[in-house]
């Protein structure tokens, strides 16, 4: 079966002859070359990709490095100057303007860095907007608006407008909007990158909580390379317009596959990126009984960062018991997974 | 130097020409406006004074503050007591059928404008004389096409008063942040769901005081029309001048004014996005 989403030689030129610029593309200049020579902008060059099914895909860069345009193309809110883009083998590039509103409708949905809530609905208006748009009938638009908002956990404001809200809140209004249209695919362009960092963390956890009740295929820009490593099955590493490497985040850790990219990672520390809660093994340690609160050793936090955690691991040589903020076990740490992921950040 | 360009000569030729040809036109655009505007006279006069002043003052009561409310029963009731009320809701009923046409023809031409670029550039300076020529040089030729009366005064007050909400809508739509027009497309808005569900909402505050601008102007043309015979309070003024009666001048402007406040603060309430504080 070949891959859900695929990206194939997709570049992008901004200026006003398009053909000219794809000519210096092609002719190999860079992104600063084309600027100086021409009235060209390189949005993205020659860009391949294949996403699966379900996957968590980000696509991480500087800001320039053309990660927002690559996702606009995806549903051609920018069209690309050259090559195509398939969503289950279908030609998106190719489609008439209806084929496209349907496929933006039901099978692509996006959660903006803004969050783009419309001021004058409230905010189940906001989440029912995409289904009310696709012709969904109302009372039905509506009760799926607000079990998406029960999703991610916002029902008592349902009826509060988008400038009464938090930034947090409202992204929560964003991912529910997005989220309630079952589409397959979702676009996320630096969704999380206006939030406090408390906040961006507890949004990241929303959205890995979503992903495992139903598995949806995400593409991902930041810039953020905690929030990259932390929620990625795969990442892309973008710059100048061009992607530089394609790994999960331990290949690209161990591997960079030059110095542009090394030089981004190497400030990775997997002790501050991650939670007790994210490593923990399901299962329980022994003489701790499940679901309660029992257990030889005096639990860890699942929101204790792993810094936090290491004083106590190096207490023990058992394992440490993870309790969730109900204060039930939810797995246990043993000293080589905790070593593991220190070392190499595989969480997953 | 001395060389004379005849544009009075050309503007006279013109309006006859107009006059020549498009008689059965103007007839036409005459008598629907007439019925427009005896339509909504009628109804406004048809009701006893004690109930459309209730319903005003529910109006205010609903839309602003009960502060408000008092001062519209108050003012209204004043109206009452210098015996100009019949004048009132005539002049209240040629700024509504003017007002009523402006927008009809404003908002789109103000939504065309915001779509197209270049519909915007010619526009633009055609607004800019709309507006700046004196009120009183509307009178000359409206009169000469439609007689004199109430539709040559809605005819010069539709004129008048178009130009902000044009300008507004167009505005309006143009500043809908980028942001969400992406998110309209990026859930499968066709174009005229893009601009009923996602620009005319985000719009609205500038649409309404558009609309708001379009009223008041309306509002200082219809006493002008009066010249031409529209009639209403801007009759009482202008007797008031013609026998130098500063007494019944004074009753006319408060008139006007009492009409103007109530207008603008109830249109204004519209535009706060729909929120009510």
């Amino acid at each position: 079966m070949s891959a859900h989403l695929i990206l194939e030689n997709i570049s992008k030129v901004f200026g006003l002859n398009v053909e000219a610029g794809l000519e210096a593309l092609r002719q190999g200049k860079s992104k600063t070359e084309m600027l100086e020579s021409s009235a060209h902008v390189l949005g993205v060059r020659d860009i391949n990709l294949q996403i699966e099914r379900g996957e968590l895909f980000v696509i991480m860069g500087l800001s320039g490095s053309g990660k927002s345009t690559l996702v606009r193309m995806i549903n051609r809110l920018i069209d690309p100057s050259a090559g195509r883009v398939l969503v289950d083998d279908v030609d998106v590039t190719a489609m008439s303007n209806h084929e496209l509103i349907e496929v933006r409708r039901r099978k692509i949905s996006m959660v903006f860095q803004s969050f783009a809530l419309l001021p004058h609905l409230s905010i189940i208006e906001n989440v029912a907007f995409g289904l009310h748009i696709a012709g969904v009938e109302k009372k039905q638009a509506m009760e799926r608006a607000r079990q998406a908002l029960k999703l991610v956990g916002i029902s008592e404001v349902a009826d509060h407008r988008p400038d009464q809200l938090s930034g947090g809140m409202q992204q929560r209004v964003g991912l529910a909007r997005a989220w309630v249209t079952e589409s397959e695919i979702m676009l996320m362009d630096e969704a999380f990158s206006a939030l406090d960092p408390l906040i961006r963390t507890e949004m990241q956890d929303a959205l890995l909580a979503l992903q495992q009740s139903a598995k949806r295929t995400i593409v991902f820009i930041s810039h953020d390379l905690a929030e990259a490593v932390r929620i990625a099955d795969r990442i892309a590493v973008m710059a100048e317009g061009e992607i530089r490497q394609v790994g999960t985040p331990t290949e690209i850790i161990e591997n960079p596959a030059d110095d542009y990219v090394r030089a981004f990672f190497r400030d990775v520390q997997f002790s501050r990126l991650f939670t007790a809660g994210d490593i923990a093994m399901p299962g329980v340690t022994p003489g701790a009984i499940p679901g309660t609160k029992s257990s030889m050793l005096e639990p860890v936090s699942a929101t204790d960062l792993l810094e936090d955690i290491l004083p106590r691991a190096a207490e023990t040589e058992e394992s440490l018991p993870v309790a969730d903020t109900q204060g039930n076990i939810m797995g246990f740490i043993d000293r080589t997974r905790l070593l593991e992921v220190l070392a190499r950040g595989r969480v997953k | 130097m001395n060389f004379d360009i005849p544009i009075d000569q050309w503007v006279t030729n013109f309006v006859d020409f107009l006059l020549e040809y498009g008689q059965s036109f103007f007839d036409i655009l005459s008598i629907a406006l007439e019925t427009l505007t005896f339509g909504i006279e009628d109804s406004l006069m048809f009701p006893p004074p004690w109930l459309l002043i209730i319903l005003l003052t529910g109006l205010a009561a609903w839309r602003t503050n009960w502060r408000f409310a008092v001062f519209t029963l108050a003012s209204l009731m004043l109206i009452i007591g210098m015996d100009l009320w019949q004048e009132t809701v005539a002049t209240l009923a040629l700024v509504m059928a003017a007002t009523l046409v402006s927008l009809s023809i404003g908002i789109p031409l103000g939504i065309l404008a915001a779509y197209k670029d270049w519909f915007e550039r010619i526009i633009r300076p055609v607004l800019d004389l709309m507006q700046t020529m004196p009120a009183f040089v509307y009178l000359i030729p409206a009169a000469m096409f439609f007689g004199l009366g109430q539709v040559p005064g809605v005819v010069a007050t539709i004129i008048f008063s178009m130009p902000p909400v044009v300008r507004l809508t167009n505005l309006g739509i143009r500043q809908v942040p980028k942001d969400l027009l992406e998110a309209g497309l990026a859930f499968g808005c066709t174009s005229w769901q893009l601009l009923r569900k996602v620009q005319f909402p985000a719009a609205r505050p500038s649409i309404m005081a558009g609309i708001n601008q379009t009223i008041m102007l309306a509002l200082s043309m219809v006493v002008i029309a009066s010249m031409i015979g529209a009639g209403g309070l801007g009759d009482t003024v202008l007797r008031g001048i013609q026998r130098l009666d500063v007494g019944l001048g004074f009753e006319g402007g408060l008139g006007v004014v009492i009409l103007a406040i109530i207008l603008d603060r109830i249109t204004q309430s519209f535009g706060n996005n729909g929120i009510r504080r």
